[in-house]
């Protein structure tokens, strides 16, 4: 646990996302999810995987069974999606 | 991608264990008690072992057990009642740590109940992280042995010594398998846990055999002579041997034969069933063919290069494939490949007889198949081949006719894979085009040997004969060397000009050289130009001459239009393009080539951007003519001047060597001044660094500068009319650096980066003082190659350059592994037609292949150069 600070109240939590290398997380929602299905003709298992303990999960609050959606930045290609399932 | 292939079944584990006599019985289809094969009439013994129900090698017969036919039937295994147990040889260690590790009187494990718990607990908790139990294993088994007296009955325990494989004497006396066996049945199951053994899939008594298993027939098949006799397979031999022994045994003990008739028996048998499993364990004599060969048995059949792992499974022979030395022919095209008559002719195609080639196919035929282009075999429509022979090749020429298949030789034109190891990219391997050639070797096109990374210094490569349509079709579109011209890797050209290729090219291109009408036909000949430029203007007797630019423009595309600066470029402060007075910069306008030279930027494997330019805007064909216009081209034009190097061309002046010399014994008061300021303790350190690595950087830097120097003398003093200055200057071979070494100064030997330090105490050759920091005492070799080496100065040449060998083996081990730990983790992924790369169950690797989704062969370099192109086009406006 981080206790580089002192003083203020939950010196442990602070923003993943103020890092400039961790790229946008969120979850997505039932519609986009089925859009996205159907785009690339997949079950959710097809989707890759990422842990429900990754601390970008646990800021965001996703839970087992969701899709987030990553937003990178990309050298060729300025943004590029991503989507993980959310596993155990 | 309609259907997503489902997610297949997983294997979640794999258990291994030892099979128990009671599985060996219950998989056995019959007992085995004659140690014969066949009766007179050639018909499988009944109990014997070519038992039918063991499965049928003989077509026409019929499986017992499965009731199928040969070639169907898989096989059954029958079994042998051993009359006395016997040593298993692959288990022979572990049968000795098991008899040192447990008390040989009540069979409890030789510890005491505490440790048991304990290791007990620590094997429990390595099973459950996934590690291997080994090193808790091997501390039991260590352990135990140091108990002297049991601690559950009391008895003392005795040395029990391993002589021979299977042999275990203890206090003198040799245990027989039977009283191992009696000792390891009653070892709890507890115990045997703690052993490192699962006592549900094994038991340690099960290392000692009571029954053995006869493999089925169809593992060893007996093969029969061309005289008629039947010839069996080394393993029915073994089992011959332990049959008859077998029998010879329980006769004997039957009739009450004294004991040491009854222990030789014993032991000849364990040795039977010892080289049944594996005739090379050392200690046993082999067993013996009647010829004196030594007999293939299980063991032998999987081990090594030639075994079942390494010989059948990961690698295997094929057919329709050829192996030779390479060797280089310009005048061919980079689709094709010279191939030897004498492999055309062993090497066939089948084509099937249609209407429209039937009267060729029978003039292949009656060609027969010792003239090259004829044919080797004909298929009938039911399947049966026939050899093709001066005898019968009228009368099969007569018969053949549509729904046969003739198998003719490999004639020009004919698409072929073409590979050289080791095969580390997609262009290892590339389809080319058959040109029959006379002599031995394979022929190729200079211009491929980068992609393939081949020389021709006794390289040798592999041909394959593709033998269908589909294979034909799909080879020449995906794998024809034009296709693969730009490479995957970086966007650009990998096959391209290489050495003389780019001097040639160089030679030609670089001055207004006056060509004559029959030397420009000549330089031309090979490239279809029917018709030569306006000259360039007329010499005084009134012929006309034309420059090499000219000439090169021939060979160009209509449109073409590059700009760049050759490889050549001195690369000023600000450009002056076209106006270089280098003429370092190639313009290109209208397939037209107006400035500039031609060299490895132009023209070069990996650099050239005119080859780049054309395969992308004028396509792959139009890429491929090029490189064989230019190949024919410049080694034309090589020759028309030649271009030697030798000794001579190393020479300098007594004035530059003056120059040199000065330089040189400058650099060497630099370096003494500096060592009296180090000494002095005057010297300031660099910020982060000590003193002595200051001392040292500054020392070396100085040095380096020198050796610079020394380089622009040579340089200036060589000029561009030599030789080695053009190869190198054009990139086509070698490079400055090589040159100063050559005639100027080798510089400072290295190893790690650092001058030489190491040797004798204090100083690296007894022949300095002890801490001289010098130059020479570090390794700076002042000399050149071309006046020589003074001895110190060889030697630390030598330490230098084994570093430099040293380095190159372990890269090549290093990348070697790295590359197959890649290929194998991502063999399986492929881009979908929808963009999306995935692996096999259809899981998604990337959402859109790169994240850009481009291939890189056609993206110029990731740059929106082609735009800016086509809007100046259009528009005329010059876009940035
Ligand atoms: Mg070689
Ligand atoms: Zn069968
Ligand atoms: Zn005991
Ligand atoms: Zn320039």
């Amino acid at each position: 646990m981080c206790t580089l600070f002192e003083g203020g109240e939950n010196l442990n939590k602070f923003n993943l996302f103020d890092n400039e290398l961790i790229p946008k997380h969120e979850i997505l929602g039932e519609d986009e999810l089925k859009s996205v299905l159907k785009r690339y003709k997949i079950e959710r298992e097809q989707f890759p995987k990422i842990k429900i303990n990754d601390p970008v999960i646990q800021q965001i609050g996703a839970s087992v069974g969701d899709v987030v959606k990553i937003t990178r930045k990309s050298q060729t290609a300025k943004e590029a999606l991503y989507y993980r399932l959310v596993i155990e | 991608m309609d259907t997503i292939p489902s997610i297949p079944k997983r294997i979640s584990a794999i258990q291994f264990g030892l099979i128990s006599p009671r599985e060996v019985r219950k998989m056995s289809v019959t007992n085995i008690i004659a140690a014969d094969t066949y009766d007179d009439d050639g018909y499988p013994i009944d109990m014997g072992l070519m038992d039918l129900r063991l499965g049928v090698i003989d077509p026409g017969l019929k499986c017992k057990t499965c009731g199928s036919r040969a070639g169907e039937c898989p096989g059954h295994f029958g079994h042998i009642e051993l009359v006395a147990p016997v040593v298993h040889v692959g288990f022979n260690k572990t049968i000795r740590k098991t008899l040192r590790s447990i008390c040989r009187n009540c069979s409890a494990l030789l510890l005491e109940p505490s440790q048991k718990k304990d290791f007990l607990a620590q094997l429990s908790k390595l099973h459950e992280m996934g590690h291997l139990p080994d090193p808790v294993i091997n501390e039991v088994f260590k352990e135990a042995r140091k108990t002297k007296v049991c601690p559950h009955c009391g008895t003392e325990q005795l040395e029990i010594k391993f002589e021979k494989p299977t042999e275990y004497v203890e206090d003198g006396h040799k245990l027989t398998p039977t009283e191992i066996r009696d000792r390891f049945e009653n070892i709890s199951d507890d115990d045997v846990k703690v052993l490192g053994m699962d006592p549900s899939s094994a038991r340690p008594e099960w290392m000692i055999l009571t029954v053995l298993p006869v493999p089925p027939v169809t593992v060893r098949p007996s093969i029969t002579l061309e005289s008629g006799q039947r010839s069996e397979d080394d393993l029915t031999h073994k089992l011959v041997d332990i049959i008859r022994i077998n029998q010879r045994f329980q006769e004997n003990r039957d009739a009450g034969a004294p004991q040491l008739i009854i222990e030789d028996l014993w032991e000849l048998l364990q040795y039977h069933v010892t080289t049944f499993f594996d005739n090379e364990v050392s200690g046993v004599p082999p067993a013996r063919h009647r010829s004196g060969r030594p007999l293939k048995t299980l063991t032998q059949r999987l081990k090594g290069k030639e075994g079942r792992f390494r010989g059948s499974l990961s690698g295997k022979r094929v057919n329709f494939s050829a192996r030779t030395v390479v060797s280089p022919d310009p005048n061919l095209s980079i689709n094709e490949v010279g191939v030897p008559e004498a492999i055309a002719i062993q090497m066939t195609i089948p084509e099937r007889v249609i209407d429209r080639n039937t009267e060729l196919l029978k003039m292949y035929i009656l060609r027969g198949s010792d003239v090259h282009p004829g044919a080797n075999y004909v298929i009938r429509p039911d399947g049966r081949r026939i050899k093709i022979t001066e005898n019968n090749k009228e009368e099969l020429a007569e018969k053949v006719e549509k729904g046969w298949i003739v198998e003719r030789q490999l004639m020009d034109g004919d698409t072929v894979l073409f590979n050289r190891q080791p095969s580390l990219h997609k262009m290892s391997i590339m389809a080319h085009q058959v040109k029959v050639l006379p002599n031995k070797t394979f022929r190729l096109n200079p211009a491929v040997c980068p992609p393939y990374n081949a020389d021709f210094d006794g390289d040798e490569m592999n041909m394959h004969v593709l033998q269908t349509e589909e294979s034909r079709a799909e080879a020449s579109i995906l794998m024809q060397v034009q296709e693969n011209i730009l490479s995957p890797r970086f966007g650009g050209p990998i096959i391209g000009g290489i050495h003389d290729h780019i001097s040639g090219m160089f030679l030609l291109t670089r001055n207004e050289n006056c060509i004559t009408k029959n030397e420009a036909l000549e330089l031309l000949r090979k490239a279809e130009i029917r018709e030569l430029p306006e000259p360039a203007g007329y010499k005084d007797n009134g012929d006309p001459y034309w420059n090499g630019k000219q000439i090169f423009s021939q060979i160009l595309p209509e449109g073409l239009n590059v700009e760049f600066p050759a490889e050549v470029c001195f690369k000023c402060e600000t450009c002056k393009k076209e106006d270089c007075e280098y003429n370092a910069y190639v313009v290109i306008r209208n397939g037209e080539m107006v400035k500039g030279t031609i060299d490895e930027k132009a023209i070069g494997a990996f650099k050239g951007i005119i080859v780049d330019k054309i395969v992308k805007k004028y396509g792959t064909e139009a890429g491929a003519k090029f490189i064989d216009d230019f190949t024919r081209l410049a080694v034309r034009g090589i020759m028309k001047t030649g271009l030697s190097f030798g000794t001579g061309d190393e020479d300098i002046s007594e004035t530059a060597k003056k120059n040199i010399k000065q330089v040189l014994d400058d650099a060497e008061i630099g370096v003494q001044e500096l060592i009296r300021t180090y000494e002095a303790k005057e010297l300031e350190p660099l910020p982060g660094r000590t003193l002595d690595e200051t001392i040292e950087m500054k020392i070396m830097q100085t040095l380096g500068k020198a050796r610079d120097e020394t380089g622009r003398i040579v340089g200036n003093q060589l000029g561009l009319e030599n030789s080695a200055v053009i190869m190198a200057k054009s990139g086509a071979r070698g490079s400055m650096l090589n040159l100063t070494q050559m005639a100027a100064c080798v510089g400072q030997q290295s190893v790690r980066g650092e001058r030489i330090r190491r040797g004798y105490a204090g100083r690296t050759l007894p022949h300095f003082d002890k801490g001289d920091l010098g130059a020479d005492a570090r390794g700076f070799v002042k000399s050149s190659y071309k006046s020589g080496l003074s001895p110190t100065e060889y030697f630390f040449h030598a330490i230098g350059g084994r570093e430099g060998l040293v380095d190159t083996a372990v890269r090549t081990s290093q990348s070697g592994y790295l590359q197959r730990r890649l290929v194998n983790a991502l063999q399986d992924l492929e881009v979908q037609y929808d963009g999306t790369v995935r692996e096999t169950r259809g899981v998604i690797v990337q959402f859109r292949y790169g994240e850009d989704g481009i291939d890189s062969t056609k993206s110029d370099y990731s740059k929106p150069d082609n735009i800016h192109k086509i809007v100046e086009a259009v528009t005329g406006r010059k876009v940035n």
